[in-house]
């Protein structure tokens, strides 16, 4: 069983090495009859730049995105630099450069990986999921017997913050840099995907595309990890289904599916604030000239916002979106599950969750006010801030950075739910119903508990459960995303995650059940 | 200000130390030489284990105790002078007190075994003991096997810890089935089965004789009373507990096997008291020991000495006796009186159901002629504690506790819910004819 562990890890390091590598290799050449295809599709009418493009790149062989990047920026640079001094704004071109990189890369590979779509992405997703399987369902047999496999889990390097997890970090950091900064580096990527794409949606594949498919794999591989790790327990068996499948089918198929059925690219389940832009004026503007359709989406966002989740909050506690709907939440409980112990329970964190995930909540609703302003009295400016500008500082500060890099390459050091606990706005919101008007709570079983400490260590918001559960208090905390986890390490069956009347939730105890030191006593003295 | 001094930084003491500050602001000092700060000593299995780091085992971050007044010393006490109401500290150091809290805890016990301060043989009790252990018994290449001698709550928790690092582990207990002196046999037989299912060498009805020592003074061998020589690297001894005290001898302070306290715990010399293991009750309450070494009952002693000492005299008087562990995978949980078939009253009577497959059984004791709820056992299923203690308040009988008995549920949800087979069982047992009601909010969440 260990070999074939061993052999597992060797073919998915293979496969993730391939990856890797596929960033900075490849051919490309831009034929003169491709390069006016793209200048037409963008509507591009500066000759600086088509003039700097002939000289540079078209019909010349690179090898490499990086020997080729660099060309089409500066010539994209160059050109608009002339076209603002002469303020010739018809010309400047609104593409930015790296995306301009990847739009002309992906039209000009050549050679292999572009030849050999299928192969490339049996050599590198198909290598990676094969070896992590391989790697992680041996386990079946080798963690033994049902119950909490938690063994070693502080002596392991890469999930106690060791030199693997220091990899892993600066990998997945690097990743959502590529993806989001220079994403002509994901163009060798997306020729994998190509075929997968086309047959969902008809189009090749971008690198969001790249993304997405990722996302679900792996998702995927995971939550089969997840199956085996806790096969004793129903409750994480069933939640993890539910995410697993709002990811790959609302997230992912739906949305690609619309597309093809030219419909508006939509994730149902996605609501605002966690999506931000659906308020953006382009998001409005494609949504009411999108016909029915459209305007059912409209009108579902804004009903699945200011009803729907937060009466199934009311109902369920926030739990039900972000660990059994959400994408970010579903990431978070497969890929990020080996680290949920490194969330810091200190009193100072909590002291800054508090402050950061409510100014991004007043950041997010202040900026949509202002879109919405915008959009109706159609100026650009609100008390002399330009809106677009708001907008795109939202965007690089909130929606790439910290959700995207810091969310999940953070994982490795401090937790899984970074995003969740400090940034999301969503969350914030849900958090508000969650702690005044909810019927769920986590409820400490009268005196059983020993401070062990499991809960605390192992929950992923950084909520110091055992503080409560040792006072026989049950845990009504804005932040809990009602993993269950605390309650499947818990030794002595302390905590249970249920729906209840509002009543009683929240019941300070003076004295614990158990100690019959005379309890009216006590009231009346006080 | 008065100045209260507590010796001990375990759950009572602390317990009592965070109680009186609540009510009183009087000056509080806490001596321990074992560790800095307060930590769950339940929780030690669980860094050698690498589910937890040490600091995860500290319930208050460190800023706490100063935050709260209380100041911590760490010191060993070496003597009181009742008469002068003084402490003496190892290096020579005093502490006066006004009010003198004990509550110093246990240590292992050893009987006299012919090898049992050799090398490599240990308790499982303090910080100490977990560092030590580290030490002797770090991975299997080390340790190539290890023999721990005692069969209750401590001996299982060694075995799962070495077995955690693949260290053999024979265990030798000297009942005839695993704790079975407090267990019903149904119970113990399951827990026997489940240690043979974790690889554990398990030996019943075996008594440690000797422990043989290499030429540098380590054991390298156990002898057991079959003749037996068992290689070794580790012997682990975790016969029980005994309250840690010797301190104490000559203070003038009632001893016996505990520190002896009255109701109130007090001790029979003013303004000292005595809470936690190392209390022993002149007359033990109820169907409890004199000495109650658990977690839970220190924690109320402390609750309620706290009481006492900010002028609210109060007597220790715990409730309905509840407690649990955990058997390797196997949580258990016990509320009100079930008694092993060694030590079972006259008047108690089983209820007893297995699940066919699963290691999931309940006993459930009653009172044979009135059928009153005596107490309940599980292994495997949570048990709502509040449900289960009022039951036994209301001295509910036997077919109410069936009928009701989905509210006293406290699995996850999406648990499957054993209680159809259980009623049918019972049913079939007692020819009744009894069918479940529902759960009901109303009823769980209803305080009367």
């Amino acid at each position: 069983m260990q070999i074939i562990k061993k052999i597992g890890l060797f073919i998915f390091l293979i496969g993730l090495i391939i990856f890797t590598i596929l960033p900075f290799v490849g051919q490309f050449e831009l034929s003169s009859a491709t390069f006016d295809k793209v200048l037409q599709e963008k509507g591009i009418s500066s000759e600086i730049f088509i003039q700097e493009m002939e000289k540079n790149v078209v019909g010349k062989e690179f090898s490499g995105m990086h020997s080729l990047s660099p060309k089409i920026t500066s010539a994209l640079e160059t050109a608009n630099t002339q076209h603002r001094k002469n303020m010739e704004y018809k010309k400047v071109i609104y593409t930015g450069p790296h995306d301009m990189a990847a739009a002309v890369g992906k039209v000009s590979g050549r050679g292999f990986i572009v030849e050999n779509k299928g192969l490339m992405w049996f050599l590198t997703f198909g290598l990676g999921i094969l070896g992590a399987l391989l790697f992680i369902i041996p386990d079946v047999v080798l963690l033994g017997q049902k119950g909490i496999k938690n063994n070693g889990i502080y002596h392991e390097n890469a999930t106690n913050r060791g030199w693997i997890a220091w990899m892993v970090f600066v990998f997945l950091v690097s990743f959502y840099l590529v993806l989001y900064f220079r994403s002509e580096y994901a163009v060798n990527w997306t020729y994998l995907v190509d075929p997968i794409s086309e047959f969902l949606s008809g189009n090749a594949a971008g690198h969001w595309f790249v993304y997405g498919f990722m996302y679900c794999t792996v998702m995927t591989v995971m939550a089969v990890r997840m199956y085996i790790k806790y096969r004793h327990n129903m409750y994480q068996m069933v939640r993890t289904t539910s995410v697993l499948f709002f990811q790959i089918v609302f997230a992912f198929l739906i949305p690609e599916i619309m597309v093809r059925l030219q419909m508006p690219y939509y994730d149902f389940k996605n609501a605002f604030p966690l999506d931000y832009d659906f308020f953006f004026q382009w998001n409005l503007k494609s949504l009411l000239n999108s016909g029915g359709i459209g305007l059912f989406i409209l009108v579902w966002g804004i009903v699945l916002t200011l009803v729907i989740v937060p009466v199934m909050v009311y109902f369920f506690g926030k739990r039900w979106y972000c660990s059994w709907v959400c994408g970010c939440g579903g990431l978070a409980e497969t890929l990020g599950d080996p680290y949920r112990q490194h969330s810091s329970k200190s009193l100072f964190s909590w002291k800054v969750e508090r402050w950061l995930v409510h100014s991004v909540l007043v950041f997010a609703v202040g900026m949509t006010l202002m879109t919405l302003y915008s959009f109706f009295t159609e100026s650009s400016t609100v008390l002399g801030l330009k809106t677009q500008s708001v907008q795109s500082a939202y965007s690089l500060l909130i929606g790439a950075f910290f959700a995207g890099v810091i969310g999940t390459g953070f994982y490795p050091i401090f937790g899984n739910r970074v995003w969740c606990r400090f940034g999301c706005p969503l969350a914030a919101y849900l958090g508000f119903v969650q702690r005044f008007k909810s019927r769920f709570r986590i409820t400490t079983n009268g005196g059983q508990c020993i401070s062990c400490g499991n809960c605390s260590t192992y929950c992923e918001q950084g909520i110091d459960v055992r503080a409560y559960a040792q006072k026989g208090e049950n845990i009504i905390r804005s932040s809990c995303v009602g993993c269950g986890i605390c309650s499947a390490v818990c030794p002595r069956g302390v905590l249970k995650l249920e729906n209840g009347p509002l009543k009683g939730r929240i019941n300070p105890t003076e004295v614990l059940l158990g100690n019959d030191v005379d309890l009216m006593d006590l009231v009346n003295k006080k | 200000m008065e100045h209260i001094v507590i010796i001990g930084n375990g759950i009572s003491g602390i317990t009592a130390a965070r109680h009186i500050r609540k009510l009183s602001g009087k000056k509080i000092t806490i001596i321990s030489p074992e560790s800095k700060y307060f930590f769950s000593r339940t929780a030690l299995m669980y860094v050698y284990m690498g589910h937890m780091k040490f600091e995860h085992t500290q319930p208050y971050e460190n800023w706490f105790w100063k935050k709260n007044r209380l100041d911590l010393v760490n010191g060993y006490v070496t003597k009181v002078d009742t008469a002068n109401k003084r402490l003496l500290l190892k290096g020579s150091e005093e502490i006066g007190y006004d009010k003198l809290i004990i509550a110093t805890g246990s240590k292992s016990n050893k009987f006299g075994w012919p090898g049992q301060d050799l090398k490599g043989v240990q308790g499982l009790y303090s910080k100490q003991d977990l560092e030590l252990l580290e030490a002797n018994a770090p991975n299997k290449e080390v340790c190539k096997r290890a023999v721990i001698v005692g069969g209750g709550l401590i001996g299982i928790e060694l075995a799962e810890m070495l077995r955690s690092r693949d260290i053999p582990v024979t265990f030798l207990v000297r009942e005839k089935s695993f704790w079975d002196g407090v267990l019903p046999s149904g119970e113990s037989q399951m827990i026997n089965e489940h240690i043979l299912e974790h690889h554990i060498d398990l030996k019943l009805d075996t008594n440690l004789k000797e422990i043989v020592a290499d030429e540098d003074g380590w054991a390298k061998a156990v002898v057991t009373d079959k003749g037996e020589t068992i290689p070794c690297n580790v012997v682990g001894l975790t016969a029980g507990v005994t309250p840690n005290i010797d301190f104490l001898e000559g203070s003038g302070i009632e001893l016996g096997k505990g520190v002896k306290v009255n109701n109130f715990l007090e001790t029979n010399i003013a303004d000292i008291y005595a809470i936690g293991d190392c209390a022993e009750q002149h007359e033990a309450i109820g169907n409890r020991r004199p000495v109650e070494a658990v977690w839970y009952t220190g924690r109320m002693m402390g609750e309620a000495l706290a009481q006492t000492i900010c002028g609210r005299k109060r007597a220790y008087k715990p409730g309905h006796w509840f407690n649990s562990a955990k058997f390797l995978d196997i949580e258990y949980q016990t509320y009100g009186w079930v008694f092993s078939d060694r030590s079972k009253k006259d008047h108690e009577q089983h209820f007893h159901w297995r699940h066919p497959k699963e290691k999931i059984c309940v006993t459930i004791a009653f009172h044979k002629d009135t059928k009153q709820l005596l107490g309940i056992n599980t292994f495997g299923i949570r048990m709502r504690h509040e449900i289960l203690d009022r039951w036994l308040t209301e001295e509910r009988t036997m077919d109410y506790v069936m009928e009701y008995l989905r509210d006293a549920n406290f699995d996850p949800e999406f648990y499957a819910q054993y209680e159809k087979a259980i009623i049918s069982h019972y049913n079939v047992e007692f020819g009744t004819n009894i069918t479940p009601k529902k759960k009901s909010w109303k009823r769980i969440f209803s305080n009367v």
